[in-house]
């Protein structure tokens, strides 16, 4: 591994698409991935995609990704496979690890576009064999061509809950009920209709009490609650499964840009602890940026808009200004805004708002 | 309505989306420059000819033909699921909730590169149905 002006921590949409926007004003970027297949969430993802035909709407999800790594193959962007960060030393020097060696890389630019990691809810039984997380449900299922199971609860009615149900479905995998303690769905109504039409029951105000199964998951007990998640009594129910599926949420992977001393701020919007960032994604840490989920739990399509601005900013920290990058720069930033504006873009909008009025 | 195919564009919730805009020839479903605003349908200019169906991510978008025949409807609908049904197959219609509406007779399976592997299922309904009939079960 050879050092970079420009290093790219992570590869999925964020990051493919700094390297690709850095690329076009002359920086050669180092993308470094700890996957063997790049793409970072959209390998899995075998639904059409929503969004603009600019940020390749109505692809399905790992074609976006294959469709990326082919225009990096064209330009001079390297990548480097199964190697991961590991720490970010007060020098400005990132250890990369690959093949059980650590390579210390010291770039003048950074961007950390880590993603972010699932969260997990914890209930009697919830460590048996048989809860999974929704991502290592898709892993297992679009990766690896893998079942989980036979019939499924899936916990959580947000987009991933809904789509990972879908794919569920079109592996021939049963699934019993979708649950979700809030009084509405939280994911796109049609994904929510698309499940509905083909049987499957979503559920508001539920939540699991605990997993049945002495060695692995045999049931699971559900009931309804009440608006203080209070289990409302006589509701219970118990659904035969043999997988209980939990999709509640991602957390930013953020352990970089604390190592790296970035001002980091917890915004609940943004699904927790996220770096500061400025109009073109640099955190308070000079030359150190951050794009996609990590600095706010978001979709493909603003993680792609962010790694541009990401790669538009590291082109003006390391070169300097110009009227092209300019506007190249107004352009995508007026393109990042047109996909927040909608009711699905509110918490975002008013994350990044918070975040905006954090600088100390 | 009466004259063909037409479209039905299910999808009445402001997300960032437009593939129905932008794949219909005919300009005939229109989200605007505000890429969350819902889409507009033009029925004057939409022919049925089902190109929109296929690429909407949201599968919500249908078309419907009550001139199909005397007693029966015609409903166009996206089908992600294996096994596909075959042409002249009897299967149970479903409504928006899931439950058996009535029977109904598969009319035409179109599984074309062009589709990015969303298969379009025509069924014939029982006149009157074509605005409850969204899915199908296979006859067991
Ligand atoms: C089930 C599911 C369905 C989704 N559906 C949609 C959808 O329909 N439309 C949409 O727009 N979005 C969708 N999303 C969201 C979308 O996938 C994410 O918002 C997007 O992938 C975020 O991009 P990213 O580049 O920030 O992170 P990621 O895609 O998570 O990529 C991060 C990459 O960084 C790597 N990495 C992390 N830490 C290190 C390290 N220390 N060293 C080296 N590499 C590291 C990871 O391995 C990964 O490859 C979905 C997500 C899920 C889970
Ligand atoms: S059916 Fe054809 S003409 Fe009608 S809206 Fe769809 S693509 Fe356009
Ligand atoms: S493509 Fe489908 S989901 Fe997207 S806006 Fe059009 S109708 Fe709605």
């Amino acid at each position: 591994m050879t050092n970079t002006d420009f290093l790219i921590i992570g590869g999925g949409p964020a990051g493919l698409m700094a390297a690709l926007s850095a690329s076009e004003f002359g920086l050669e970027p180092l993308i470094i991935d700890e996957n063997q297949a790049i793409g970072g969430q959209l390998i899995k993802q075998t639904h059409m995609f929503f969004g603009s035909k600019a940020e390749r709407a109505g692809t399905r999800g790992f074609e976006i990704g294959l469709e990326l790594e082919q225009e990096i193959g064209k330009r001079s962007i390297r990548i480097e496979r199964q190697a991961s960060a590991v720490g970010y030393y007060p020098d400005g020097t990132v250890a990369v690890l690959q093949n059980e060696k650590v390579t210390p890389l010291k770039p003048k630019a950074v961007l950390v576009a880590t993603g972010a990691s699932e969260n997990f809810v914890s209930f009697p039984g919830s460590d048996l064999p048989g809860v999974y997380g929704a991502g290592a449900v898709q892993t297992l299922m679009n990766v690896y061509g893998i079942k989980p199971g036979h019939r499924v609860l899936m916990v959580g009615s947000g987009n991933i809950g809904l789509i990972v149900s879908y794919q569920l479905m079109q592996a021939g995998v049963q699934v019993k009920a979708i649950i979700e303690g809030l009084p509405k769905i939280g994911g796109y109504l049609v994904h929510a209709s698309k499940i509905a039409r083909a049987g499957v029951p979503i559920l508001t105000r539920h939540t699991i009490l605990n997993a049945l199964g002495e060695d692995m998951v045999s049931g699971a007990v559900i009931s309804k609650i009440d608006d203080k998640w209070q289990t409302i009594e006589g509701t219970q129910q118990t659904l035969e499964v043999d997988t209980i599926c939990l999709a509640v949420g991602l957390s930013p992977l953020t352990e970089l840009l604390w190592q790296a001393g970035c001002q980091m701020n917890y915004i609940p919007e943004l699904g927790g602890q996220v770096a500061w960032h400025d109009d073109l994604m640099m955190t308070t840490v000079p030359g150190i940026f951050t794009a996609g989920d990590v600095t706010g739990i978001e979709e493909a399509s603003t993680a792609m808009l962010e790694g541009e601005l990401a790669g538009l900013g590291a082109v003006k920290f390391l070169k300097g200004d110009s009227k092209d990058l300019q506007s190249r720069i107004n352009d995508t930033a007026c393109r990042l805004a047109g996909l927040r504006a909608g009711p699905f873009g509110q918490k975002a909008r008013e994350g990044k708002c918070k975040l905006a009025e954090c600088k100390r | 309505m009466k004259k063909g195919p037409v479209v039905i564009v299910e999808c009445f919730q402001e997300i960032p989306c437009n593939p129905c805009e932008t794949s219909c020839p005919r300009q005939a479903i229109s989200v605007g420059d505000n890429i969350n605003a819902l889409p507009q349908v033009d029925h004057h200019k939409c022919n049925g000819c089902t190109v929109c169906v296929s690429r909407c991510p949201g599968l919500a978008i249908f078309v419907i033909d009550v001139a199909y025949s005397d007693a029966e409807s015609a409903v166009t609908m996206p089908y992600e699921f294996l096994p596909l049904p075959e042409k002249g197959d009897l299967v149970a219609a479903l409504d928006r909730e899931g439950k058996e509406c009535c029977r109904a007779k598969v009319i035409k399976v179109v599984n074309t590169k062009a589709q990015g592997k969303t298969p379009l299922v025509t069924l014939a309904v029982p006149k009157g149905m074509e605005t409850d009939v969204r899915s199908f079960k296979l006859a067991s």
